[in-house]
């Protein structure tokens, strides 16, 4: 009897690894000498390039300082590191192999030309949704790139995670292969938008949450997660910033990386303006069409005439603390940062970041506030023209505890912070970010 | 430290100082204040606290006034970075004039960064009033008490700037 059910599960086993084996298998798609650079049309390339730049593509396919494309940015996942791979048409380490069926299907299947399944840190989910004209477009443009001999570092996901069979598993549960639906009760700018931001900008990459597999969580859409130590805020009703991003202000930070009402970018989203959005090739048009999508979606209209208000009431905290003092939180934070943060009004400037209008202090996790005061804004880590120094070897983790709850209780009507002295110290000791 | 050590933990670092293009080889996190004053050899930016608590440290990144001794130098990769002694080329910047017209110094350590970071002030605030001039210049300190002649010095370079006069 028991011989029969050990026979009996081992079969099963074995049905189930063959089916397994057999539903994750993809043909190899044959390889292809490299098409000559002349035989793509310069328009198809300038598109490609435009939309390569809105896809940020570069921020994960090159390393800091690193040729363009050539690969190497390591992506922290909670399963290991992936690094971009080289996708420059080069034909032993890049994708200089790869014919246009070759590259759509990677960019809609996440299979690689070889057969083998690619990791979703390569948002092939979103790709998914691009239209035929865009993905040969794209095609054209990195076919038409100096081709960069360049091996991209081995992974650190473990065994058995690493195996990219099962890949077809996560597929199963979390992927369809699906083109952009219009919304037909909205314009036509708000579905430009939609398409881009969903389909190539992948916003939701770090604005939605993952659930343990790595997977966005369809249903909380857009309402913010942690990437690479930092919180992606969310970008819907919920978004945390006092002052709502109408399609201006979120055109304007999109384009620059800075804005008065909403102060600068930092960590993962300054590549994606820098590198991406704020670049002349991405057309106005296409940035203002995804600032009208998130506006609608963190219903900018119906705030828009809280704006006037709350700015006043900002204002009228820029200077707390510059008087006489007894206060040593007021005097530290006076010492310390006030002369830069300090705004005279009626508008804040841009380069002087009205921290009464910053997320950084109203999101309920005080996370950003403690990133930006340790590790401050170098002058490729947030809009271009601002640097702030680092506090790290400076303020002890109590002294910018003080700091955090002196500013959410002056700056903010916000509930105060718990445990805000441990939540320094353990970010404190995080190994700095690759970037 | 070794030399092989030394040189594994040294970055190439360009940026603009003064008007002129260097490239240092040191630490990415050394202080920019370091670098200024040990490799450039400007040393009229003074080091005080060491950090970013009184302000004699004070220079421009990108026009910006800036605690250069918690600034590290691989922050300010691609930056124009301005000291004291590129604030203007004869030494004449408003602010420089003023604060010797009205002879401002008294040990003299603080001022280069009170006038680097008086300059950001007029720059945002070309008309400032004592409560703008006391928040901006709030982490700047002066153990010898000359605040108020800082700020009468402030208020004389502000109306000739708005005028238009240098004071040559």
């Amino acid at each position: 009897m028991i011989r029969r059910t050990t026979i009996a599960i081992v079969g099963a086993a074995f049905v189930g690894l063959v089916a397994g084996l057999v539903l994750s298998w993809r043909a190899s798609i044959a390889p292809i000498d490299r098409p000559a650079p002349e035989s793509f049309s310069a328009d198809s390339v300038a598109h490609g390039e435009a939309l390569a730049a809105a896809g940020h593509c570069v921020s994960c396919h090159s390393r800091p300082g690193g040729e363009q494309f050539a690969g190497g940015y390591g992506v922290n996942t909670p399963f290991g590191i992936i690094f971009g791979t080289n996708i420059t048409p080069e034909p032993s380490t890049g994708i200089g192999t790869w014919s246009l069926a070759a590259f759509a299907r990677a960019m809609r299947e996440g299979v690689a030309r070889d057969g083998s399944h690619l990791f979703p840190a390569f948002p092939y989910y979103a790709y998914t949704k691009l239209s035929d004209g865009d993905i040969a477009a794209l095609y054209a443009y990195l076919m038409t790139r100096r081709p960069v001999i360049m091996t991209t570092p081995a992974n650190t996901v473990p065994f058995p995670l690493n195996i990219r069979a099962l890949q077809e598993g996560w597929k199963i549960f979390f992927f369809e292969s699906a083109r952009y639906r219009r919304n037909p009760s909205k314009t036509d700018e708000w579905n430009r938008g939609a398409y881009l931001a969903e389909a190539l900008s992948d916003c939701s990459g770090c604005h939605t949450p993952r659930n343990v597999l790595g997977a966005e969580k369809i249903r909380k859409a857009y309402s913010g997660a942690l990437v690479d130590a930092w919180i992606a805020p969310a970008l819907d009703a919920a978004n945390p910033s006092p002052i709502p991003w109408t399609q201006d202000e979120l055109f304007t930070y999109l384009r620059t990386g800075v804005t008065p009402l909403h102060g600068t970018t930092g960590a993962t989203m300054t590549p994606v303006i820098r590198e991406g959005l704020a670049l002349p090739v991405v057309p106005d048009s296409d940035v203002r069409a995804i600032a009208l999508y998130f506006s609608d979606l963190n219903h900018a209209s119906q705030r828009a005439p809280t704006i006037e208000a709350t700015l006043r009431q900002a204002l009228a905290t820029s200077s707390v603390g510059s008087g006489q003092e007894y206060d040593p939180d007021a005097n530290l934070y006076a010492a310390a940062c006030m002369a830069c943060h300090y705004n005279a009004g009626p508008v804040p400037l841009s380069a002087r970041p009205e921290l009464a209008l910053n997320s950084a202090l109203t999101l309920s996790d005080p996370t950003n506030f403690i990133q930006v005061v340790l590790n401050g804004v170098s002058s490729h880590g947030g809009a271009p023209g601002l640097v702030m120094p680092a506090y790290a070897s400076s303020l002890t983790d109590s002294e910018i505890a003080r700091l955090g709850a002196y500013l959410r209780r002056t700056r903010t009507t916000r509930p105060a912070w718990t445990d805000l002295e441990k939540k320094v110290s353990a970010i404190r000791r995080q190994p700095a970010a690759s970037r | 430290m070794t030399w092989r050590e030394h040189r594994r933990n040294t970055i190439v670092t360009t940026f603009n100082l003064n008007g002129r293009a260097v490239s240092v080889h040191s630490p990415g996190d050394a202080p920019l204040l370091w670098v200024i004053r040990d490799e450039l050899g400007l040393t009229g930016t003074k080091f005080g606290c060491g950090i970013g608590f009184c302000g004699a440290c004070t220079v421009h990144v990108d026009g910006r006034a800036t605690r250069s001794c918690i600034t590290s130098v691989a922050a300010v990769a691609g930056t124009a970075v301005t000291t004291i002694e590129g604030l203007d080329d004869e030494g004449k910047h408003p602010l420089q004039t003023a604060w010797l017209e009205l002879q401002v110094p008294q040990c003299g350590y603080c001022q280069p960064g009170q006038i680097m970071q008086a300059a950001t002030l007029l720059k945002d605030y070309p008309n400032p009033t004592d409560r703008d001039i006391n928040a901006v210049m709030a982490g700047n300190v002066c153990r010898c008490m000359t605040y108020i002649r800082i700020r009468k010095a402030i208020k004389l370079a502000a109306a000739r700037m708005r005028e238009g006069v240098s004071n040559d």
